[in-house]
């Protein structure tokens, strides 16, 4: 548990010492907190004064009010929280299933890797937004529909990417030496060569997050999201737009929030990917070897 | 190879002073070469010996200007008597090709995999217009006919993947003399090499050096090859040199701690001695230095005088010609320490042994790619009987490719058995269920070559050790915690380190994990797998050493898989040789050294470069032709008959059988065995 915590302290000094990266980190981490504590704020997504309908921003209103005299501000920072827990919910299933699978694959390479790889070439060839509205046809307009359609296509990325991670290790002395000690296929996978495949996995859940919440936006924006009255982005955009001329600050500044919120986590992984391939690098170097 | 009269009037090929590097690391600079003179002449070897870190290659790079932006370069270097610090890029190159040539350490990776090996031969020449395009082919047809390629014809028009392992790096050798340079700069040239292919690619790179008349600058750690072709040596350590002179002196009187040190801490192919004298501590990291002299820590001489501690020797004159770097050069080194150390020979011959393979095969299916059927078979291991007995140490010594690897893992159970059998204490383990494997393994352990990547390097090495004992479900019975400190004890690590992870260690230490982890279960068999290898000279001495200790004191046997022919001398009982998946002689270890009746055994003892500048000129030299064939197309008949060179028509048809051979203890497969002297043949064959 030590190591794992001096790897994410490591990891986010990393990720500070670097401006955008610094930036990134410090706005996805307000996104998260404000959305998590939003009760607590004085703040009402659901209070309708008709009176106050499309008004711009103002001391009381910062991102003005919608054509329900609802708090845009409020209804950003809830949205956040649809956006959020659906990325997280995405990850869950897409690493959950994505990385047992790449394991195995990669660590027998028998029968069970043509089996399970070609399973994954059937999912890849799945486009995450018509799967989308597939199931909401069978599930109905909801959250889970965005973040199980993601959570599906994004398997094929975290088996690969294991796969490929454990392919690499798999011939490394010390999988070697677990399995002359007698140690068992599950323990030599699970408690040997994972713990030696989170960097690149770590990168991808990243990725996947902002894909998601891209995902549920554009859901919403067509109109087969979260149900009203639940705040989401994108559901703002698609009432935000038919506004555009009275009220722009109605669709742009949700839009905004959500450009910055999907640059960040790609400064994120972009950064992290850097960063861990550097570390890569300095314990190659850091041992001059001699050969034999 | 001998400095020749006129060099003396002629200036230095390369002149080196004051050469300082600094990388910089973070935000400050750490010094890897702290103050190098050399001179080097036309027609000379300059070996640079040194150990991991101590800033040899570093200083070779910074010769021709090829260390990164990084580094900090000071000091003057003049070849030819242009400087070439501060030159600039075009200046560089042009340098580059006309007067310098390049062999570096792995020839795998030196040439290019896309282009044919002719036109990377002679690519910079033409670079550089110093030869025609249409010309190009048939000077490369020339340079590999001078780097002994047979057949350069149709060689020149193969990529390199087709070249076998000395072959590329005769390639490489003859791109370094294409421009007929000054300079010939080789970084451990032959360290990824095979002793008898080394042996081939030093005589192609003496003779063309001794026929331009050349100057080398020879990089290695191996006291034997500086042996075989250094005219003068220079010892590096902690990024300056220590010592330096002419090879027969250095070898002779060596005068500073480190050297002799050094040269006592080599196993010897002559010598029956029991125990080595390593160098204590490790080497030091070069942004670790000690304020005074950086040998200060391991020295003998100095042992923690206070003059040695502040004030970093200067090189001084010590004999003609002769410098080194320290302060109390003149007093005699102490007696080297006796190690009177009996080795109790529990092994018995009557009992049954420990682990008996018999008729042992190990076959690999070679698959076509696309239908992934079957084509063919790599016989890796075809035929093989060993045993070891209790408390013994068997060797198994080959060349890259012999299958020594595969009996040992095959033995481990983590290879498949083709055929034959493996009892290990009377018990057959091939057709084992996984628990009853899982269980017999408690009793046979392994250690491997790298210690860099046998552990696992997000575990701390305290869970490293312990790990068998978990997966085993042993952990509370075994004493847990106190039996991982216990072991850290037995193999000279300290308990502070308990909580620390591999990064944090030294290759030595590394290995002590390995074998303390080999060890937590308290295994009766230990399989090493050219367990020092990797490792520096002063540290492979102290390894060498711990394994004897614990040999003796817990009765271990050893399965021990090398290449090295003097370090199997010093560690073994019973050695046997293999060539190509098969045993060709195994004997005592005494006979086997002294009469070596099978023709490989003769060829590779002769070949070995011996840590003695007075046997080069030594008659019994045999350097075999060729290079070990595919295990997938193995020869008929005996299948050392195409470098054997006592060969006859008999060899190529029928199979020598493998059986005891006459008035020794030796068994040995060949139709022609026999001691080296009483062969004609075979002598007109050496001294061709």
């Amino acid at each position: 548990m030590n190591r794992a915590w001096n790897s994410t302290l490591w990891l986010l000094s990393g990720l500070m010492a670097r401006p955008a990266s610094a930036a990134a980190l410090l706005f996805l981490a307000a996104m998260v907190i404000v959305s998590l504590f939003a009760d607590l704020l004085p703040i009402d997504p659901f209070a309708q004064r008709l009176t106050d309908a499309l008004k711009g921003p103002s001391a009381a209103n910062w991102f003005g009010t919608d054509e329900l005299g609802r708090d845009i501000f409020a209804r950003v920072i809830y949205g956040a929280r649809t956006s959020l827990s659906t990325a997280a919910a995405a990850v869950v299933i897409a690493a959950s299933v994505g990385i047992p699978v790449g394991l195995v694959a990669g660590f027998f390479g028998d029968w069970r890797d043509t089996v399970l790889m070609r399973f994954i070439d059937v999912l890849l060839a799945l486009p995450a937004i018509l799967f989308a509205m597939a199931l909401i046809a069978v599930l109905g307009r909801s959250q889970m529909a965005a973040f199980i359609a993601v959570g599906i296509t994004g398997i094929p990325n975290f088996a690969r990417i294991t796969r490929a991670r454990v392919l690499s290790l798999r011939k490394s002395d010390f999988v070697t030496a677990v399995e002359a000690f007698g140690g068992s296929s599950g323990y030599n996978m699970f408690r040997t060569i994972l713990p030696n495949a989170w960097s690149p996995i770590l990168v991808q859940v990243v990725v996947l997050c902002s894909v998601a919440i891209l995902l549920e936006a554009a859901l919403a924006f067509l109109g087969v999201g979260v149900a009203p009255p639940t705040p989401s982005w994108g559901e703002m955009l698609r009432t935000g737009k038919s506004y555009l001329y009275e009220a722009p600050y109605y669709a742009v500044l949700p839009g905004v929030i959500l450009t910055l919120t999907i640059l960040s986590f790609d400064v994120i992984g972009r950064a992290l990917a850097s960063l861990l391939e550097d570390r890569h690098d300095a314990g190659g170097v850091q041992i001059e070897r001699t050969a034999s | 190879m001998r400095l020749a009269e006129g060099t003396a009037n002629a200036g230095p090929v390369l002149s080196v002073r004051g050469l300082k590097v600094a990388f910089a690391v973070a935000d400050r600079h750490v010094p890897v070469v702290r103050g190098v003179d050399f001179d080097v002449y036309q027609n000379e070897v300059l070996c640079i010996v040194g150990e991991s870190g101590s800033g040899k290659s570093v200083t070779s790079l910074a010769v021709t200007g090829l260390l990164p932006e990084t580094a900090r370069v000071e000091g003057s270097i003049t070849l030819g008597g242009v400087e070439v610090n501060g030159a600039g890029r075009d200046a560089l190159r042009r340098m580059r090709g006309e007067d310098v040539g390049f062999v570096f350490q792995d020839p795998g990776t030196t040439l290019n995999p896309v282009l044919k090996v002719g036109r990377q031969i002679t690519e910079g020449q033409v670079a550089l217009s110093r030869l025609r395009p249409a010309e190009a082919e048939g000077r490369a047809v020339e340079l590999l006919r001078d780097v002994d390629i047979a057949d350069p014809e149709q060689r020149v028009r193969q990529y390199p993947h087709q070249f076998s392992g000395g072959m590329r790096q005769r390639a490489v050798i003859a791109m370094a003399i294409a421009g007929q340079p000054k300079l010939i700069i080789a970084d451990e040239p032959t360290t990824a090499l095979d002793v008898t292919v080394q042996a081939q690619v030093l005589s192609v790179l003496a003779r063309r050096q001794a026929e331009m008349r050349a100057a080398v600058v020879l990089i290695t750690h191996d006291l034997g090859v500086v042996a075989q072709v250094a005219d003068r040596v220079a010892v590096m350590y902690g990024g300056r040199i220590v010592e330096t002179g002419p090879v027969e002196a250095i070898f002779r009187s060596p005068r500073h701690p480190y050297t002799r040190a050094l040269l006592r801490s080599i196993p010897r192919m002559d010598t029956d001695e029991v125990r080595l004298d390593p160098i204590p501590g490790q080497p030091p990291m070069p942004h670790a230095l000690p304020a005074g002299c950086a040998f200060e820590p391991r020295c003998a001489l100095g042992s923690g005088r206070p003059r040695c501690r502040e004030e970093e020797p200067p090189l001084s004159t010590v004999a003609s010609e002769q410098n080194a770097a320290c302060h109390f050069v003149d007093e005699a080194p102490p007696a080297p320490k006796v190690h009177a150390m009996a080795r109790p020979k529990m092994a018995e011959a009557e009992a049954p042994p420990l682990l008996d393979v018999k008729g042992l095969k190990v076959h690999f299916p070679i698959k076509s790619s696309v239908l992934q059927r079957t084509t063919g078979w790599v016989r890796a291991v075809d035929g093989v009987d060993i045993s070891v007995r209790a408390g013994e140490t068997l060797s198994l010594v080959g060349e890259s490719g012999c299958g020594k690897t595969t009996i040992g893992r095959t033995v481990m159970g983590l290879v498949q058995a083709t055929a034959g059998d493996i009892r290990f204490d009377g018990q057959s383990m091939v057709r084992l269920g996984p628990a009853d494997k899982r269980k017999a393994r408690r009793r046979m352990q392994y250690i491997f070559q790298d210690p860099y990547s046998s552990l696992n390097p997000v575990l701390p090495a305290e869970d490293i050790v312990a790990e068998p004992l978990r997966i085993h479900g042993l952990y509370d019975e075994m004493g847990g915690a106190e039996r991982v400190a216990e072991l850290f004890d037995m193999v000279g690590l300290s308990r502070s380190m308990l909580s620390r992870y591999p990064s944090e260690f030294s290759g030595g230490q590394r290995q002590r994990i390995g074998i303390a982890r080999a060890l937590i279960l308290a295994p009766r068999l230990v399989i090493l797998d050219e367990p020092v290898a990797a490792l520096d000279v002063s540290i492979q001495a102290q390894i060498l050493n711990l394994l004897q200790d614990l040999q003796a004191e817990l009765g271990l046997s050893y399965l021990f898989i090398a290449h090295n022919l003097s370090v199997v001398r010093h560690i073994s009982d019973r050695v046997a040789v293999m060539y190509l998946g098969r045993i060709v002689e195994q004997g005592t270890r005494d006979e086997l050294y002294s009469n070596p009746v099978h023709p490989y055994t003769q060829s590779l003892l002769s070949a070995a470069p011996d840590p003695d500048p007075a046997a080069r000129h030594s008659s019994r030299r045999i350097v075999l032709e060729g290079e070990i064939p595919s295990p997938a197309a193995p020869p008929s008949g005996c299948v050392f008959h195409p470098r054997c060179f006592r060969a006859d028509a008999r060899c190529c048809a029928e199979v020598p059988a493998f059986r005891p051979y006459p008035g020794l203890a030796t068994w040995t497969a060949c139709h022609h065995a026999g001691p080296l002297e009483q062969n004609p043949a075979a002598l007109a064959e050496v001294s061709r």
